[in-house]
């Protein structure tokens, strides 16, 4: 049998959401006793719009939105590089607009939209025009940053779709890739502006 | 130090959607509250467990917080918005460049984002021996750990220290000196304080545990622009080591009314600040006054780099902050040729 190691970390996750939220419902809220009455107080158990789908979290007061991505949802495509908002590896689209799913809290994402590398592709599985371009110019080496540049592009693209190489670069300057292949992500990126603007 | 990819400790959340209920949640938890706007400061010292309120009163969801309106002929720009949307409103881009500058070059496209105006101006030094939890001056001990001889302080001040040589990281808070803005702060007990942006921020001969005049309780709600200065002519530089990211080594923001053209303009007025440099970003006014009424040129510019430095008292590692600002002094008087930043 194979056994990706993707697949097995998926198992993991799915098993540790079962059992975070039997602790969820068996010994109720906790922290939560005495609190409710103040205005402005959050319940753990939560509704999240995440690549169109609604789905139902708990998600702790200190959590951050790459950990209930990553460790909840099990949408890995999202990568942790520093958890500082120092490297864009993390990088989601918040109603469009990019940002460090490291430095957002899963609360404050309530009723907002969040899209992830996941869901850029068509429910049919036809990979977004940046996904192709990133596929045509070999864009990336190890590609541990390739989500979060490509979301920091799709999310520029949206306010820039045609933008200059410099402009673009500027764009996507909130992400590094340590293999230092910036010059051919670039191009990979632009091309993707390009099949962008043709699709 | 280490960094920790654990969840941050638990801390209770509240998400209040008006003022009111903000700073009723800000009195009931008093020293435990954790005032949480776009969060890019908070989580670095929360992750770091160098902090550990009870509580985060998250101002995210204040809508009264938000958005630019006119106002009197300026601007009246809401805490909470974000420093995106400054670069792309199209009165800053029109009359005010100087604070699109200064937005544009905060940290990265998605920390502008999400960064706040209000939280830029209020965010905390980024000195580390104070950000790793170091029981300094700042912290509420009895030393300064980046003032001894063996203490790396290449980005530390040059200016008016005070037992504390940390510096000022607020990009947008030496252009908004220049333009002369105005922050409304609604104190703890619901009053209204308007307080002028070169003394909103304080150094430690003030207050050494604190940046700005900001008391516990109390809110900056908005930030207000005058006609003034719009359509002067600015100059805004930020000099750091990389390009995104970084805080400023020294910055300079000037805003200037000149009679005449060219070569023989006269400075009429000027408002000149540089940032990088001191625990608060700090006017030059002696230098102000030194060149008003004098032409635009390289001389001026000379006498007034030369004024700015008076005083200033390098430590072991940033003797390079004197030349650096006197430089960038000049290029404020005098402007250079394709040196504004543009992105």
């Amino acid at each position: 049998m194979s056994l990706s190691r993707r697949t097995f970390i998926k198992g993991v996750i799915a098993g540790g959401a079962v059992a975070s939220s039997s602790a969820y419902l068996f010994r109720g809220g906790g922290s939560l006793l005495g609190q409710t009455s103040a205005p402005g107080s959050v319940e753990r158990l939560i509704t999240l719009v995440v690549n169109g789908q609604q789905r139902r979290v708990d998600a702790l007061r200190q959590e951050t939105l790459a950990m209930t991505l990553r460790y909840k949802l099990g949408l890995t495509g999202t990568k942790l590089g520093c958890d500082r908002a120092e490297c864009g590896a993390c990088t989601v689209l918040i109603d469009d607009v990019p940002h460090y799913a490291c430095s957002v809290l899963t609360h404050s994402v309530r009723g907002r939209q969040v899209r992830t590398i996941e869901g850029l592709a068509s429910p049919t599985g036809e990979l977004h025009p940046i996904q192709r371009a990133v596929v045509d110019e070999q864009g990336f080496q190890c590609a541990f940053c390739l989500p979060g540049f490509v979301m920091a592009a799709t999310g520029f693209l949206k306010t820039n779709p045609n933008p200059t190489r410099e402009e673009l670069a500027h764009g996507i300057s909130g992400n590094l890739c340590r293999c230092q292949d910036y010059d051919k992500i670039l191009t990979a990126l632009m091309r993707g502006a390009e099949y962008m603007r043709g699709a | 130090m280490a960094v920790i990819r654990d969840p941050m400790p638990a801390f209770e959340l509240f998400q209040p959607t008006s003022v009111a209920d903000a700073q009723a949640l800000l009195d009931r938890y008093g020293a435990g509250a954790w005032v949480l706007a776009g969060g890019l400061d908070s989580f670095d010292w929360l992750k770091d467990r160098i902090k550990r309120p009870a509580a985060l009163v998250d101002l995210g969801g204040v809508a009264e917080l938000k958005g630019i309106r006119e106002r009197d002929g300026g601007l009246e720009i809401g805490a909470m918005t974000t420093l995106t949307e400054v670069v792309h409103h199209p009165i800053v881009r029109e009359r005010y460049s100087i604070l699109l500058e200064a937005a544009e070059s905060a940290a990265s496209p998605q920390i502008r984002n999400q960064g706040t105006i209000g939280g830029n101006v209020s965010q905390d030094t980024r000195c580390w021996y104070y950000r790793a939890g170091w029981p300094c001056y700042r912290a509420g001990g009895n030393i300064c750990y980046a003032d001894t001889p063996e203490s790396i302080n290449r980005e530390h001040a040059i200016l008016q220290a005070d037992r504390c040589v940390a510096v000022s990281p607020s990009d947008t808070a030496p252009a908004l000196i220049a333009l002369d803005a105005q922050m409304v702060i609604r104190t703890s007990d619901g009053d209204e304080r308007v307080v002028p942006a070169q003394d909103y921020f304080v150094g430690p001969a003030i207050d050494i545990t604190r940046m700005t005049v900001l008391q516990p309780g109390d809110l900056l709600t908005t930030i207000r622009i005058p006609a003034t200065w719009a359509g002067a002519r600015f100059y805004f530089e930020k000099v750091r080591d990389r390009q995104v990211w970084d805080f400023a080594l020294v910055s300079v923001a000037s805003a200037m009314v000149v009679k005449g053209e060219d070569n023989g303009a006269i400075i009429e007025r000027i408002r000149l600040v540089v940032n990088g440099v001191a625990a608060r970003p700090l006017r030059l006014e002696a230098v102000e006054a030194l060149v008003q009424g004098r032409p635009r040129n390289e001389s001026t510019a000379v006498i007034a780099s030369n004024r700015a430095i008076e005083g200033a008292q390098p430590l072991r590692f940033n003797a390079y902050k004197l030349p650096l600002m006197k430089n960038l002094v000049k290029r404020a008087i005098r402007g250079v040729e394709g040196g504004t930043w543009t992105s």
